[in-house]
């Protein structure tokens, strides 16, 4: 456990000593910026109108809930380049072998790379939401909303970047890795698009329910429901798993 | 010093696809020895030293380390080894200090005693002075040796050492020998090479491979012994006519070489250097060379590595 931690540590680090992380964070932290202003200034104007209506729709519903929605989708292209280097680079720079002849296990290994790469998205999602709270100096804001928003945030971000830490042990070109994660993120995006044209309901219930927006979609809706929650997990797990057996092939006889 | 055996290697092999890259390989090492490890390109010292080291997986046979199984417990194994390989693997954007204290912490080094791990680590590899530099920015010799000390960090009883001279300058070159020497003293260390000069130098054991097999093993004693030759180099400004050299007692036969010099070979326990150092000044042939000629291990490792059928002698 500790372990990991060492590992996590210097992956961050590491990020950090890039520019590319900064460039990162900066680039994110505008764009989200400009679409939360845009969309501010459109609840204001029509404020008014809304007190009107019966049903209650709010500034989270307006601003908050909206803004997570473009972060999620600018997010599936920035991850794959944060993750694209995780593995790939060491491999490249032939330094695996120090963590393969420390005393340390591939499952260590793998979920300290993985971490470094959810603290520096926690970081970066931090960063965002703080526009989001500046909203409490203001009024209220419906937190369970709120935070149903950020969890599915959160896990979105973090399966992205599961995908992203296997595709980059797979192979010595970081870019390949890039490619490859955002291809494969992108087709998972719209899977369930195929959906409406496919006329057996089976596979419509298939292609939706493997659609990471779909799962998205509900928490995002202040819906918290355990099976989105259970995918979300279960998409992680399934790729750190494929990650670990891909380093310890490195070693085996094949 | 204690003979207690911590390298305990069983008839390991590694299949490249249908190729055996190594083949059986068997071998020791023990505390306070040095075991240099010699053979030419693709003869799978790199894969024997990545077995070691749990880097790879062997396809068949054991690796046991202080009597741990590498396989079975690899992390209790692994605390045990440090090794560099080939290309030293650095993190090139970090400070020599950041560095090794991630190399310290990876290596279950306990949080108060890294700083003098990292000191001590330092100044036996001569860093102490690069400390605050990128690894980046150093020079290739330094940042071999950056590579040695994230080896010996955590002092573990192995030190396995894949070409570790390559690329140093004649200075550093002797300063890193004796520093493997003095390595060799508490540690058991593994070095390959193929810079033959330095085995005879640093190791107190030499094993040869060649082609994934172990065709040579041998104390570097013995292997002095055999580099002693039965021949003579002899220079003479006017050489006698005729037989009268061969005629010597002890002589066998005389070779004519170039610029008035000749090969004397004789019976190994008797040498005629003398007879003929005698000889010579009786009769005036003008003696200005009299020397007895060594076989370099260089020769030796020729000799092992080509010559089919001495592989299967040394072998058997």
């Amino acid at each position: 456990m500790m372990m990991t931690l060492h590992i996590m540590r210097r992956e961050l680090r590491a990020m950090f000593l890039s520019p590319l992380a900064w460039t990162i964070l900066a680039v994110v932290q505008f764009i989200l910026a400009y679409l939360f202003l845009t969309q501010l200034s459109e609840f204001i104007r029509y404020q008014p109108q809304l007190k009107s209506l019966a049903q209650s729709i709010g500034v989270t519903d307006i601003v908050i809930s909206p803004m997570y929605g473009s972060a999620s989708f600018i997010l599936m292209l920035v991850v794959p380049l944060i993750t694209m280097r995780v593995i790939s680079e060491e491999r490249r720079n032939k330094s695996l072998a120090l963590l393969f002849s420390a005393p340390v296990s591939m499952t260590e290994i793998v979920l300290g790379k993985y971490l470094g790469v959810v603290a520096f998205l926690m970081i970066m999602i931090g960063m965002v939401s703080i526009m989001p709270l500046s909203l409490l100096f203001a009024g209220p804001i419906d937190t369970g909303l709120f935070l149903s928003t950020l969890l599915g945030v959160i896990l979105l971000v973090t399966s992205f970047a599961a995908v992203g830490v296997y595709f980059s042990s797979l192979t010595v070109q970081p870019t390949v890795a890039a490619i490859a994660t955002f291809g494969i993120l992108l087709l998972l995006w719209i899977i369930d698009w195929a959906g409406g044209r496919v006329a057996d309901p089976n596979t419509t219930g298939v292609l939706t329910y493997l659609s990471m927006l779909r799962h998205f979609e509900t928490l995002s809706k202040g819906v918290f429901n355990t099976s989105d929650v259970a995918y979300y997990l279960l998409f992680i797990g399934a790729f750190l798993t494929l990650s670990v057996r891909r380093l310890d092939a490195d070693r085996l006889q094949h | 010093m204690s003979k207690d055996t911590l390298v305990q290697v069983e008839h390991i092999s590694r299949f490249y696809g249908p190729n055996a890259a190594v083949s059986q390989v068997s071998f020791e090492v023990q505390r306070g020895e040095v075991l240099g490890f010699l053979g030419p390109n693709g003869a799978g010292k790199s894969t024997t030293m990545q077995m070691i080291t749990g880097n790879l997986a062997p396809s068949a046979g054991q690796v046991r380390i202080c009597g741990i199984d590498l396989l079975d417990l690899p992390r209790a194994a692994k605390a045990e080894i440090g090794y560099l390989p080939e290309q030293p693997p650095l993190y090139r954007d970090f400070t020599v200090d950041e560095y090794l204290i991630f190399c310290a912490r990876i290596n279950g080094i306990s949080r108060d005693k890294i700083k003098t791990a990292v000191t001590r680590s330092k100044e036996r590899c001569g860093l102490t002075e690069v400390s605050h530099r990128l690894i980046n920015n150093l020079s290739k010799g330094y940042q071999q040796r950056v590579g040695i000390a994230q080896a010996i960090i955590h002092s573990p009883a192995v030190v396995v050492l894949d070409e570790p001279t390559v690329g140093l300058d004649p200075i550093q070159i002797r300063e890193i020998r004796s520093l493997i020497r003095e390595l060799g003293n508490e540690h058991g260390v593994i070095l390959s090479t193929h810079i033959l000069p330095e085995v005879q130098m640093t190791c107190d054991r030499v094993q040869i491979i060649n082609k994934g097999k172990l065709v040579f093993s041998d104390e570097i004693e013995n292997l002095n012994q055999r580099m002693q030759s039965s021949s003579l180099l002899l220079g003479l400004h006017r050489p006698p006519e005729g037989s009268e050299l061969s005629d010597i007692d002890g002589v066998n036969t005389v070779e004519t070489l170039e610029d008035n010099h000749f090969r004397v070979m004789h019976d190994m326990e008797n040498s005629p250097a003398e007879k003929i150092a005698e000889l010579a000044v009786q009769k005036g042939w003008g003696l200005f060379e009299l020397a007895p000629e060594r076989k370099t291990l260089e020769q030796i490792f020729v000799d092992i590595t080509s010559n089919e059928t001495m592989v299967e002698e040394n072998a058997a």
